[in-house]
């Protein structure tokens, strides 16, 4: 399914960022520049003990805050130069995500949960598409259920649908087996990796699981805010 | 589009959750407060205007209290218009050995020249329309007046020296009055039967009229060609001057009652201001995971617009339900103390309510949700990522304006508009700073209490500022519950014991000069003590030092008010014992010199008189002139025969003069008084207890219906509560799990919640006890100029209603965070 000039491609590009944020102690750096490239379909995942900037580093990736000094090129997009609407759009358009504490709307069933992006991005199928990924992530069944109904399971199961839903281009999954016991977790896994497999998306997976690391196809290791390592796994 | 489907799609679902419920309750209950008032005074406006068009029961009204010559009504006749008479009197009317008094409506042929008179065969039966007056010998009567003297259709009431067979119930005539019914229920009879029946004398207390209608244009050539012609004494009124001064008196009710509803507005405004901080703080995870998703800032806005003007709508419609029931229940209550039957209400009140409601929800709700808009996307993987506070210029500019707009109908004047909201704010701020200084006191409490009480009063100081809004909220709507039942009644019951018990209860006017004797010897021989008769004479004051009272300049209007109308004089050689001489000096014993007078206090000071002032009267044509000699401080509560002005013996010597008295009867010893009246009919013997119990009756009933209509504000006050409640109920959550994760039994947290709610409710009864100690004192000073004692009882049930009130609705405010599992809450399963 694979396509290979498309692989070649450089979806997302860091380019020296840096973070700094003001705190009562004076200003703290959190990242500093931070620079590589992640190409079209690679699964690429982020590793380092905690504070090393892993979760500052994908919101700056996703558009979610701006670098303090560098840019960001997501699809093409130098994110800097967009103001927060601009960035929503891009989101939309190019952006998933799986986030630790799942993140459903309490107020919307699972499908609805599901159609919440394809609508944001303007698609008029949305119904049937959710439909469609709901059942491959095995939730058809349950589609009709509310969040406070679901399992931690099957919530991040809706939360996985729900970011594949829009074939976004960068699917960005922080820590999401981390609220679950390691037997559902790594059922999810199983379910990410396969439906990263099967829909040529570049996957960004924050983590501190090294097992989980070793198989992304690389390998990004922080430590104190600097980029120590950049590596391919053998796997 | 697409906002407003996903705002559809997730309000049913936000409804259900309940988290939303404060705010639509506190939208509902605005909608209702306005919405009760509206109907209520809509319906009175309604049969107000339509009796305004009616209530001369003629195109123009001459009224005199003299006769009114023969030759007006030949110059309407040539005018081409129709006349009718009519008279207008109290008298007592008797059924077997019951009496009541009652306005006496003489009428002619043609009356009712404009509208019609309603009358029914039976009491409470259906009514009818009539054509024409009651027969000779015949009449109509009022239910109300029949039920007092327990008589019934085809009964015989002795009216003066004649036996009148009763022929209908009266249940409507054009010119009653409007509103609030007068004390005397009305009995109509024929005029034809008034030469035989010895009501009228000299100097009785008669208003006659002659009603004029007929084509506008002849209505106003007549109208012009008498005007210059009448007498002083003749008074003369057109439809739109009658209409005019309806109109006044039914806005000024419904002002009075819209500021009352605005009470309840303002503090349901503090709930939603309060619970929308909540609806947008709960709504900012769930606006960062749609940002993240791509969501713009437009459509996050449009979401939380159209869900917020969705919940304006529910409440609305719930509260507009509410509102016409509680209306139904007002006009009940009010139902036999304003005359005639009130007409269906229209819409428009809750068109206004509704306005006014989402007025007030945007104005108060909107701030907080256009900050949502703000909220970083960050905020999905960083908790604490938070929007800016909204700008307080901007809330509190928002909130104001709605206020400024909501009010402004209310007092529909913008000097006095400024002058309520600078009020308001000023009360609002005073209250407010009460409120912290109770609630610091509370949390100093709590080193000498136990772990529960500790934890309870330790909240109450941390949320020093939620705290003192609550307990001012809600102390507010218990303050003016507290007035309006013990501090109304205790009041009442003082000014009643402070009444002389051997006060007169009876009062005789209209005795003419030749039945004094006869009177007094009537009273002699059935062992009543004879009363003193005081002398009256009717006049008109002319000039003060030369100056026509007409254009003279006074201190205040009641100053003008009384130079104006018709004054009743009176001489006395001694001072009475119920009056206090100020400034002056009484005329000596036996004075015989030029006439002299003496005014009561407050009318010299309304009318800017002082000692040495010239004042002209003219009596029956002649003119009497006098020098104010003395300035006097009446006791009107001795219910002796008083008078504001008082002249020297001997200046009205002459004048036609009738007696009026004033003496205690017992209660076995009121035959006298059938004898009496059947004796003398001219005189009207009125019964001041009867008077007394019907004006508490009528202060019990209108009271009754304010006071439901601040059971909203007492409502109001409650939804500030649960809003308070609300707001915090995530680290209620925590806490309480917390607390029990540490070995805490369920009971002392709820102990610890309790403990908050009642020191919150303590705070909130000592304040309200307070206010309404204040105001009560207030009102018993200046208004019943009574001495005001403490009222431990006030303090009690103030404190006891607070403490009990808060701590119920508390507890169901917070007993979900109470009741969570620790482990959920501890490991923050979120959704």
């Amino acid at each position: 399914m694979r396509d290979q000039s498309a692989e070649k491609r450089v979806v997302l590009e860091a380019r020296s960022i840096g973070k700094q944020v003001s705190s009562p102690e004076g200003t703290l750096t959190i990242l500093s520049d931070v620079s590589f490239q992640i190409l079209a379909g690679e699964s690429v995942a982020v590793v380092g003990p905690s504070g090393a900037g892993k979760s500052t580093l994908l919101a700056l990736l996703a558009g979610l805050d701006l670098p303090s000094s560098g840019s960001v090129l997501l699809n093409g997009n130098n994110l800097s130069e967009l103001d927060e609407d601009g960035r929503a759009l891009v989101r939309a358009d190019s952006v998933g995500f799986v986030f630790q504490s799942f993140h459903l709307v309490p107020s919307l069933n699972a499908l609805e949960n599901v159609m919440l992006p394809l609508e944001l991005a303007g698609q008029t199928d949305a119904r049937n598409t959710a439909r469609e990924i709901i059942g491959k992530v095995g939730l058809s069944e349950r589609w009709s259920h509310y969040p406070a109904q679901l399992s931690g399971g099957e919530k991040q199961r809706v939360a996985i649908a729900r970011a594949f839903a829009t074939e976004p281009a960068v699917l960005f999954a922080d820590e999401p087996t981390g609220n679950l016991d390691s037997r559902t977790g790594a059922n999810i896994m199983e379910l990410m990796f396969e439906l990263n497999r099967s829909s040529a998306t570049t996957l960004v997976l924050v983590t501190h699981d090294s097992g989980l690391a070793g198989r992304c196809d690389r390998i990004l290791e922080l430590d104190a805010g600097r980029l120590r390592s950049d590596h391919r796994t053998t796997a | 589009m697409k906002a407003l489907l996903f705002a559809f799609r997730s309000f049913g679902r936000e409804l259900r959750s309940g988290e939303v419920l404060v705010l639509l309750t506190a939208v509902g209950l605005a909608v209702a407060a306005l919405t009760a008032v509206g109907f209520l005074t809509d319906r009175i406006g309604k049969a107000v205007a339509r009796q305004a068009n009616e209530v001369l029961a003629a195109d123009l009204r001459l009224r005199s209290q003299e006769p009114i010559p023969e030759q007006w009504s030949a110059l309407a006749r040539d005018y081409n218009l129709q006349t009718a008479e009519t008279l207008f009197f109290p008298s007592v009317v008797f059924a077997g050995d019951a009496s009541a008094l009652a306005g006496i409506k003489v009428v002619g042929a043609n009356y009712p020249l404009r509208g019609a008179v309603r009358v029914a065969d039976r009491m409470f039966g259906e009514q009818r329309v009539v054509d024409g007056i009651p027969a000779p010998g015949e009449v109509w009567a009022d239910g109300a007046l029949l039920a007092r003297i327990d008589a019934d259709v085809g009964d015989t009431l002795g009216v003066g020296e004649l036996d009148l067979v009763v022929t209908a119930i009266l249940t409507y005539r054009p010119d009653q009055s409007i509103g609030f019914a007068s004390l005397a229920p009305s009995l109509m009879m024929n005029i034809e039967d008034i030469p035989r029946s010895g009501l009228i004398g000299e100097g009785s207390r008669v208003s006659y009229a002659l009603l004029v209608a007929g084509e506008e244009n002849d209505v106003a050539a007549f109208n012009a060609a008498i005007e210059p012609q009448l007498p002083e004494a003749l008074r003369i009124r057109s439809q739109e001057e009658s209409s005019e001064r309806a109109y006044n008196a039914a806005d000024r009710a419904q002002r009075f009652l819209s500021l009352t509803a605005v009470i309840s507005l303002l503090l349901s405004a503090v709930a939603v201001a309060m619970s929308a901080r909540r609806f947008a703080h709960r709504r900012m995870d769930t606006v960062a995971l749609m940002k993240s998703l791509g969501a713009t800032q437009k459509f996050v806005i449009s979401v939380a617009l159209v869900q917020l003007i969705l919940l304006g709508v529910l409440g609305i419609l719930a509260g507009s339900v509410i509102g016409y029931a509680a209306e139904e229940v007002l006009s009940r209550i009010l139902a036999d103390l304003l005359a005639g039957d009130l007409p269906e209400p229209g819409m428009r009140p809750v068109l206004l309510a509704s306005v006014s409601a989402m007025v007030l929800l945007l104005g108060f709700a909107l701030p907080s949700l256009i900050q949502l808009r703000n909220t970083p996307p960050l905020r999905v993987l960083r908790h604490d990522a938070m929007p800016p506070a909204p700008s307080r210029l901007l809330v509190a500019g928002m909130s104001l304006a709605a206020v400024a707009l909501l009010l402004y109908r209310s007092v529909g004047d913008p000097v006095m508009l400024a002058i309520l909201i600078g009020g308001i704010i000023v009360i609002a701020a005073a209250l407010y700073l009460v409120g912290r200084g109770l609630v610091a006191l509370i949390g100093r409490a709590r080193s000498g209490v136990g772990v529960a009480w500790r934890y309870g009063l330790a909240n109450v100081a941390r949320r020093g500022r939620d705290s003192a809004v609550q307990v001012v909220a809600f102390g507010l709507g218990l303050t003016v519950l507290l007035l309006l039942t013990l501090v109304r009644t205790d009041l009442l019951e003082g000014w009643r014991t402070t009444l002389d018990e051997d006060a007169p209860n009876h009062f005789m006017i209209n005795i003419q000069p030749d039945e004094v004797d006869d009177v007094a010897a009537l009273f002699a021989e059935n062992g009543v003590a004879p009363p003193t008769f005081t002398p009256m004479v009717r006049a008109r004051m002319t000039t003060i030092n030369g100056e026509s009272v007409k254009e003279r300049s006074y201190p205040n209007e009641d100053g003008r008010w009384l130079a104006n109308r018709e004054a009743n004089l009176s001489w006395t050689a001694e001072l009475s014992s119920s009056n206090e001489l100020l400034e002056g000096e009484w005329w000596p014993a036996g004075y015989d010199g030029p006439p002299l007078v003496s005014i009561e206090e407050e009318s010299a000071t309304n009318a800017g008189i002082s000692i040495g002032d010239r004042m002209t009267f003219v009596v029956a044509g002649q003119e009497v002139a006098a020098e104010v000699a003395s300035i006097r401080k009446v006791n009107w509560d001795s219910f002796q025969p008083n008078f504001f002005i008082v002249l020297s013996p001997g200046a009205l010597d002459d004048m036609p003069t009738t007696y009026i008295s004033s003496m205690k009867i017992e209660a076995g010893q009121q035959s006298v008084l059938v004898d009496l009246v059947r004796a003398h009919p001219t005189i009207s013997v009125i019964d001041l207890n009867a008077i007394l119990q019907q004006v508490r009756g009528i202060i019990e009933k209108a009271s009754l219906a304010v006071q439901a209509v601040f059971v909203f504000t007492l409502a109001a006050g409650i939804a500030v509560l649960f809003a308070a409640v609300q707001s915090t109920i995530d680290e209620r959550r925590f806490e309480s799990a917390m607390l029990r994760a540490l070995g805490a039994r369920r009971r002392t947290v709820v102990a610890g919640v309790m403990a908050e709610f009642a020191a919150l409710g303590l705070a909130a009864g000592i304040l309200a006890s307070a206010g309404a100690s204040v105001l009560a004192a207030l009102v018993a000073i200046r208004v019943f100029q009574l001495p005001y004692t403490f009222s431990p009882m006030l303090w009690l049930v103030g404190i006891a209603a607070g403490v009990f009130v808060v701590c119920v609705s508390g507890y169901f405010a917070a007993r979900g965070a109470v009741n969570a599992a620790p482990a959920d809450v501890l490991r923050g399963a979120a959704g």
